[in-house]
């Protein structure tokens, strides 16, 4: 039944005698708050199908998407990407949880940890693989772990992976001292209010992992482990939370040797900086996707995943953005300048890689995520 | 319906739609923290619903908690003082400037123009390594390696005093403004040095404009959380950055919920207090 039938049909009961004019007055108003209360919503609903939301973590890596793939994108189907950002993967997540089904629908997510998350909240949406050719391309060991997690299907593409190595200054560290030190130059006390480190409680603890010579997916002693969080805790100058912050630490010699994503430290060597950039033994190795949320129209979602893994957009974005794109390079010729990024590897295997254990990891992650955020502020 | 009936019910017709906002968005949203308060987080991060009274026990009894919460009072007065002793002479040569008080207010009204934020990440430009003062005493060979300015307390409380001062000059001047000035004249004709003018005449009767730029100034630093981010150090957190780290980083809307219920109830006791001795009133009066 329409809206016009309805209010015919009170106002006829109305006109009948059946309900008295306040009721009737009532019933009005109310329809007409219920109205302007849902509208938003529904306009939100209506224009989904216009429409694809995009999320993902700023900065270059939102330059290289805007330029390489959505405005293409927009261009050829009409359908506009709205752009957002955020700052890390817990923190999309709560912005997630408080929204409406739809309202988000792809997000650049970091790790099978997240993708892990977010299926166990019941976010995570069938991908129909028909719809998304493009996805022959990708290295095959990355579809791989997240179809484990979602009993064989997809709800996400894979789309680039980094590390999250040692980014430090060459004007005060040498090459050769990197290598001797590893991990451990984080803990130099010589560095003492010129050391940083990413807030995320993950790379903490992984670290500190590396630190005390213990498995980064399955450590034994956490007490040494978080003796490691403190004492690199005491000699930092700040913890940075997001990657222009991180670039403007380095950039600015604020700190001398810090933690820091690949693609990051790569853009900074482009601009000029002397930062020298090492992944330690079983570094922090990391893999991208493009997933898609509950509740997402999912054809024009699936058509923009294909679009963006189609080559010449994959290449364009990764050379945009720093990071090796998820495409296999013995199925797809990368060009020139993907081979020199950070973390490349040519085989497509990407055996020399740890990645995070989502089952560890998000096992944990209750107790010490909040553990970490006592140590953080001087506990 | 008689007129004076209509009349009776005017005030409440014009005052609706504001109480509606507030219900909306004030009471509802404060009602669903209340509620939230009492649920619990599941390892998934779900939220387990019901009348658990976990999150207040631990917001209650930890004294990471307590300490967080002092050291953020702390913070929090310190900039109030500050404000108060920097604002107080700033208010007072506007109030009694002729002729261009219209380009000092406006002058005084400028930052609020740019973003918070941005007026905030700007002192790492002026106190950073490679930050304007640095580089000066650098250049005039005053030292040799930059001063590290940046990243602790002093700096916080250096964002906060430059986020709320504007804040604390208008209250103060709005009080200063309103003072009759036949009144320190009568003081000064009657024998008294301008020093005991100022503080038998003028400093009392501005007290209210101070006592309300200073509450204002202290539950909004009370309350921050972007300072401490961008210009604090690894122990520099305060409270409201517990509530964030509890609702974003680990998902914990019920603990995060109770610890910014616990934030409301110390700034609310601090607003019941200055009730009590100074009067709403004297706030309003402060207000303008």
């Amino acid at each position: 039944m329409d809206n016009t039938k309805r209010y015919e049909r009170l106002r006829e009961r109305y006109m009948n005698g059946g309900i008295d004019r306040r009721s009737f007055l009532g019933l009005i108003g109310a329809a007409g708050l219920a109205y302007g209360v849902q509208t938003p919503f529904a306009r939100g609903a209506l224009a989904a199908a216009e429409q694809v939301r995009f999320d993902g973590w700023g900065g270059v890596v939102s330059e290289a998407f805007r330029k390489h793939a959505f405005d293409p994108y927009t261009e050829k189907t009409g359908i506009t990407v709205v752009d957002g950002t955020f700052g890390g993967g817990d923190e999309y997540l709560s912005r997630v949880k408080a929204s409406q089904p739809g309202e988000y629908n792809i997000a650049h997510l970091s790790g099978v940890f997240d993708y892990a998350r977010y299926h166990n909240l019941g976010l995570s949406s069938t991908l129909n693989e028909d719809n998304i050719p493009n996805l022959k391309y990708v290295i095959p060991k990355l579809t791989d772990v997240f179809r484990k997690v979602t009993g064989g299907t997809l709800s996400c593409v894979p789309y680039d992976y980094g590390t999250t190595g040692i980014a430090y200054n060459r004007k005060h560290i040498s090459d050769e001292e990197m290598k001797e030190k590893g991990a451990n130059i984080l803990l130099d006390e010589r560095f003492k209010g010129k050391i940083a480190g990413w807030s995320d409680w993950r790379t903490r603890i992984w670290y500190a992992s590396l630190q005390t010579g213990q498995d980064p997916n399955g450590a034994t002693d956490m007490d040494a482990i978080w003796e490691a969080v403190r004492t690199h805790r005491d000699l930092l100058l700040k913890y940075w939370s997001s990657g222009a912050e991180l670039m403007s630490l380095l950039a600015e010699e604020e700190i001398y040797v810090t933690e820091a994503w690949s693609g990051r430290v790569y853009a900074l060597q482009e601009q000029g900086h002397d930062i020298g950039y090492m992944d330690p033994p079983n570094g922090f190795g990391w893999q991208e996707c493009l997933f898609v949320m509950k509740g997402s129209p999912m054809e024009p979602c699936e058509e923009l995943l294909n679009f963006m893994l189609a080559p010449e957009t994959s290449i364009a974005v990764a050379e945009g953005q720093n990071y090796p794109p998820a495409l296999d390079p013995t199925k797809v010729d990368l060009g020139k300048k993907i081979p020199t990024l950070p973390a490349f590897d040519p085989t497509g295997k990407l055996d020399g890689l740890t990645f995070a254990d989502p089952a560890y990891w998000n096992g944990n992650e209750q107790e010490w995520s909040k553990l970490f955020g006592r140590i953080q502020k001087g506990y | 319906m008689t007129v004076e009936a209509r009349e009776a019910r005017q005030p409440y017709l014009l005052l609706s739609p504001a109480m509606v906002a507030v219900m909306l968005l004030l009471l509802v949203p404060l009602a669903f923290i209340v509620v939230y308060s009492f649920w619990l987080r599941t390892a998934t991060g779900a939220d387990q619903a019901g009348f658990f009274l976990d999150n207040w026990r631990e917001a209650l009894s930890d004294a990471f908690y307590r300490d967080i919460l002092l050291n953020t009072l702390k913070i929090a007065a310190i900039t109030t003082l500050v404000c108060a002793v920097m604002g107080y002479p700033a208010a007072y040569v506007i109030a009694r400037s002729r002729g261009n008080k219209a380009v000092l207010l406006l002058l005084l009204m400028l930052p609020f123009w740019i973003s918070y934020i941005i007026r905030t990440m700007s002192w790492i430009n002026i106190l950073g390594a490679s930050g304007a003062i640095n580089s000066a005493l650098m250049w005039l060979g005053i030292t040799d390696a930059p001063i590290q300015m940046l990243y602790n307390e002093a700096s916080v409380i250096l964002g906060l005093v430059h986020f709320l001062l504007p804040f604390m000059i208008l209250n103060i001047y709005v009080s200063l403004d309103g003072i009759d000035t036949t009144l320190e004249d009568a003081a000064c004709s009657l024998g008294a040095t301008r020093w005991r003018t100022f503080l038998e005449v003028t400093l009392p009767l501005s007290l209210p404009g101070l006592a309300a730029g200073g509450l204002l100034a202290f539950v909004l630093g009370a309350g921050t959380y972007i300072t401490p981010i961008v210009l604090g150090g690894p122990t520099d957190a305060m409270f409201a950055n517990l509530v964030f780290e509890a609702i974003i980083t680990q998902l914990n809307w019920p603990l995060g919920s109770a610890l910014s219920l616990m934030l409301l109830a110390v700034l609310g006791a601090l607003v019941l207090l200055y009730n009590h001795f100074l009067g709403m009133g004297q706030l309003m009066k402060g207000l303008g």
